[in-house]
């Protein structure tokens, strides 16, 4: 016999345990370790498919059960909000049940199909051949289609990875910073000799005092020369200063706003590779307020204040080598509060990074709350809610004030107490300055270039320990920035994809299911859609129809099974190269702001203008935007030109028209419009479906006559399929749902004119 | 008050409630809903059918039968699944997406929190918070947590 691969997978904790169960002969094929009990409370147990029968324990000191294989006995799987469960049944009662978390799904489904497979050879005698089993290298789940070449783990396993990003997220910023290092490198420079010039008055205040000024007060006349020699050499150093220090701020405020810029364009560029899914789940102020201020502030950081720190740093070291080198002892006195200092920065550094974390997702929220409300302004005064939406915001504003409360109370304290030791290093130095004076161990000078210098370096401690804070906003906003840059779209791109120059329109979902959270939106459709084939999607709402669409446009990745064009799985493809395969038309067509021109060629912007006014000819949108003051150049979209839903329906349809996809999509098309425009869109349409694959989802189930076949969902499966003739005579959901709309109908319309009438009446007025 | 309901339920050899209508009807596969699982979970139960419809509407579940509500809570019990967080022992990280070791009121386990918006505010003290896989662990009331607890959870309001 051979090793069987599934069961060199138990876990350690369980192979033994199954080993001393298993009698001769027998082998494990497939196991799955329940995490759940009856009550759902988390506990281990293991289910184990052998070539003899089913062997179970519920938890690990619970006794063993096993069940053969016989007539009538039957193991199913169902779902729930989050919860799988597994029933084990014959003909006249259930025999067990067991649970567990959905991410165990996958291998609760394979031990069902192996299950099955033995069941049916202990009954028939017969083994059915194996299902063409390609098994992912790295979690083992059974793969639709094989994986292409080069690619090392299915879309499963790649979609499970959770890392968190690195603590160290500043550091990230060199990513950005790279191009522009040898500018970085002349800003460091700079800064070195502007620091290195700042450092020279302090020092020439020593012989100023010991050969000028002392030798005065004791009765000598003052040496001009000398004077002259000093004070030029002060004015020299101030004067280099100055123009150094101009010299590097430039550079580097140049380098910084141009390493901003590129931060905020990589992660707009990056938030648009994203899935559909990804936006679902984000509030759009967020975004905003992460792409906008985030950047900003990163960028502030960069140019001001991390240079502030490097001159500080720089600062700090060479003052310290030129007092060791004056006098160590003194130097040492001088240099005893820093250690506190340093300590006491690190303390409040890890308080201020939570707060200031804080601080920004409250900042967020504020906006967010903003981004809600404005867009549904209308809905807000229709209800008259503003005071509710004031007080919303109030409460979110009254957090915002709490949280920086609560920082500004650890950082306000920060502050006067570096304060408070700077004064108090400067007394040190005092009181043993004096005494060295005093003991003739070191000249007045000495003692006054000292504390010129400590007056300097410790301005530079106090600034340096205002790094903190900004460092920690900064961090705060480079780990928010990235958390955009580290999310890999969960549509993500194949490592190694497959080109499919032309597409004839094939498209075959194979045992697809999706699930939205722990909600399964869509469960095992398996269907083929013929190149030029018309399909209309029927069903309720909520049945699954636009889930479907959005599975095959993939804005969503399938969750279980896999989707072929052309017998090549959609996964493999590039992204955009297979979105050009496809034309979408939605029930709200969205315009951007621009001209119609623009809009039409959205989606191949390298249209000639007749192929524009061709597609608009095609879908019936040519004459009236002739009758729009700017005919083609008039603007749509935001603020633009005042089109009905028609209208715009109908620029949309040009759209898809002009990049001539072999697959269209039309979601709900038609719906947001009155009976007559319907019928104008229908004209575009039919030019637009012409000899290409076109699934279409309608809720007026009369726009689908034209359908080859109907497929009928309910709750997420396909129930019927067939034209509308043969789901007539089936008399089944088709039936319903078309009788339902017929009795509709007649009132619909009559609600329809009675809308129209009073419309053209207004337009009138 | 205790008033006899008009509708039957009972369980069968395979485990599924059936439902017995006042026009009795048997339905099979018959699930209790409850239309506010968070905030007030004992008022608003309905019955739905294997196809989803609403069969029958219970205003309070005190108000049952004892058998009836006995065999109600049981099916809820087995179908609901909102762990309640205890105590929070350890994450992986303070950045997410991380792992949270905690400790629930259905033992000890482990989840991975995707984004710091998947804890989402309940009404206060109420948490929510929503795993990879959509599972939902809720914290009744954060401030009665333990002071490791709280500290951690801090970070990531």
């Amino acid at each position: 016999m051979q090793p069987n691969p599934s069961s060199s997978a138990l876990p350690p904790a369980w192979a033994t345990q199954v080993e001393s169960q298993l009698v001769d002969g027998e082998k494990v094929l497939a196991w799955l370790e329940t995490d759940l009990d009856a009550q759902l409370h988390f506990a281990s147990g293991l289910l184990v498919v052998t070539n003899l029968r089913l062997l179970s324990r519920s938890s690990t000191d619970a006794p063993w059960q096993d069940w053969t294989y016989r007539q009538g006995i039957m193991l199913t799987r169902r779902d729930h909000s989050g919860i799988g469960s597994l029933e084990l049944a014959d003909a006249d009662s259930l025999l067990a049940r067991w649970r567990y978390t959905l991410s165990n799904n996958i291998a609760a489904g394979r031990l069902i199909e192996h299950f099955l497979r033995q069941l049916s050879h202990h009954l028939t005698g017969e083994l059915p051949p194996s299902p063409e089993q390609i098994l992912c290298p790295k979690c083992q789940s059974v793969l639709d289609t094989p994986l292409p070449p080069g690619q090392e783990e299915c879309a499963l396993c790649s979609k499970e990875i959770y890392t968190p990003p690195s603590t160290w997220t500043l550091f990230r910023l060199w990513r950005f910073a790279r191009p522009y290092k040898w500018r970085l490198l002349a800003g460091f420079l700079l800064t070195l000799g502007s620091t290195a010039a700042t450092l020279v008055p302090p020092y020439m205040t020593m012989p100023l005092m010991d050969n000028v000024l002392i030798p005065y007060q004791n009765g000598k006349p003052i040496d001009t020369d000398l004077v002259t020699l000093y004070l030029s050499g002060l004015f020299g150093a101030a004067l280099l200063a100055w123009m150094l220090g101009w010299a590097r701020t430039y550079v580097l405020a140049l380098v910084s706003e141009r390493i901003g810029a590129d931060l905020r364009t990589a992660t707009y560029e990056h938030l648009l590779k994203l899935s559909q899914e990804y936006f679902g789940g984000k509030r759009t102020g967020d975004l905003m307020a992460r792409i906008g201020s985030e950047t900003d502030r990163i960028n502030i950081f960069i140019s001001l204040h991390l240079l502030d720190f490097a001159t500080d740093v720089l600062m700090i070291a060479m003052t310290t080598i030129i007092l060791v080198s004056i006098n160590p002892w003194l130097a040492l006195v001088t240099l005893l509060p820093l250690p506190i200092i340093a300590w006491l920065i690190h303390v409040v550094r890890d308080k201020l990074r939570t707060g200031f974390e804080k601080v920004d997702r409250i900042w967020a929220e504020v906006t967010n709350v903003l981004a809600d409300t404005i867009p549904g302004m209308r809905v807000v005064k229709a209800f008259a809610q503003e005071k509710r939406e004031a007080a919303r915001f109030r409460a979110t504003n009254q957090h915002n004030l709490e949280v920086n409360d609560r920082v500004n109370r650890i950082w306000s304290l920060f502050t006067p107490t570096v304060t408070l030791l700077t004064e108090i290093g400067l007394l040190v130095v005092w009181i043993f300055g004096i005494w060295q004076v005093s003991e003739n161990a070191i000249t007045v000078g000495v003692l006054t270039a000292f504390l010129a210098y400590i007056s300097r370096f410790y301005l530079r401690l106090d600034s340096m320990s205002r790094i903190v804070s900004f460092t920690q906003k900064a961090a705060a906003g480079t780990k928010r920035i990235f958390e955009i840059l580290d999310q890999t779209s969960s549509v993500p791109e194949p490592a190694n994809p497959v080109h499919l120059p032309t597409v004839t329109g094939r498209i075959e979902l194979r045992g697809v299911s999706f699930r939205y959270g722990t909600r399964s939106v869509t469960r095992d459709i398996s269907i083929a859609i013929e190149p030029g084939e018309m399909v209309g999607l029927v069903g309720h709402s909520g049945s699954g129809k636009s889930t479907l669409v959005n599975l095959i446009c993939r804005f969503y990745d399938v969750t279980e099974g896999a989707i072929l064009i052309d017998g090549v799985d959609i996964r493999s493809l590039p992204v955009a190269e297979y979105r050009k395969h496809v034309g979408l038309v939605l029930q709200e067509p969205f315009l951007f702001f621009g001209t119609i021109a623009e809009n039409i060629a959205y989606g191949k912007p390298e249209a000639t203008r007749a192929e524009i006014v061709a597609a608009a000819r095609a879908a019936h949108a040519h004459e009236f935007i002739l009758r729009l003051p700017h005919g083609y150049d008039s603007l749509a979209g935001e603020r633009g030109q005042a089109l009905s839903g028609g209208e715009r329906q109908r620029i949309s349809i040009a759209r898809a028209l002009l990049i001539d996809p072999r697959i269209l999509i039309l979601d709900e098309a038609t719906s947001s419009v009155d009976t007559t425009t319907e019928k104008e869109i229908q004209k575009a349409l039919d030019n637009l479906v012409r000899g290409r694959t076109t699934i279409a989802i309608a809720h007026r189930l009369s726009t689908l006559r034209g359908a080859n076949r109907l497929i009928v969902l309910d709750r997420g499966s396909i129930v019927e399929v067939g034209n509308h003739d043969e789901l007539m005579a089936r008399a089944g959901h088709y039936y319903n749902l078309y009788q339902a709309q017929a009795r509709n109908v007649d009132t619909e319309d009559d609600l329809r004119r009675q809308d129209s009438a009073l419309k053209t009446e207004e337009a009138r007025i | 008050m205790i008033a006899q309901p008009d509708f039957q339920l009972s369980r069968n050899a395979f485990g599924r409630l059936v439902f017995t209508g006042p026009d009795g009807r048997a339905q099979e596969g018959v699930v209790p809903v409850r239309a506010f699982p968070i905030a007030a979970p004992d008022q608003g139960i309905a019955l739905i059918d294997s196809q989803g419809h609403e069969l029958a509407w219970i205003d309070r579940l005190v108000n049952l039968p004892d058998e009836l509500r006995t065999l109600i809570e049981a099916e809820l019990g087995s179908r609901e699944f909102m762990p309640e967080i205890k105590r929070i022992l350890e994450v992986s990280s303070f950045a997410t997406p991380c792992t949270w070791q905690v400790e629930t009121d259905r033992g000890v386990t482990a989840f991975i929190l995707k984004g710091e918006e998947n804890i989402r505010r309940l009404t206060p003290p109420a948490l929510l918070i929503t795993e990879s896989h959509g599972i939902h662990f809720l914290i009744r009331d954060r401030f009665a947590l333990d002071h490791h607890s709280r500290k951690i959870l801090d970070r990531f309001l």
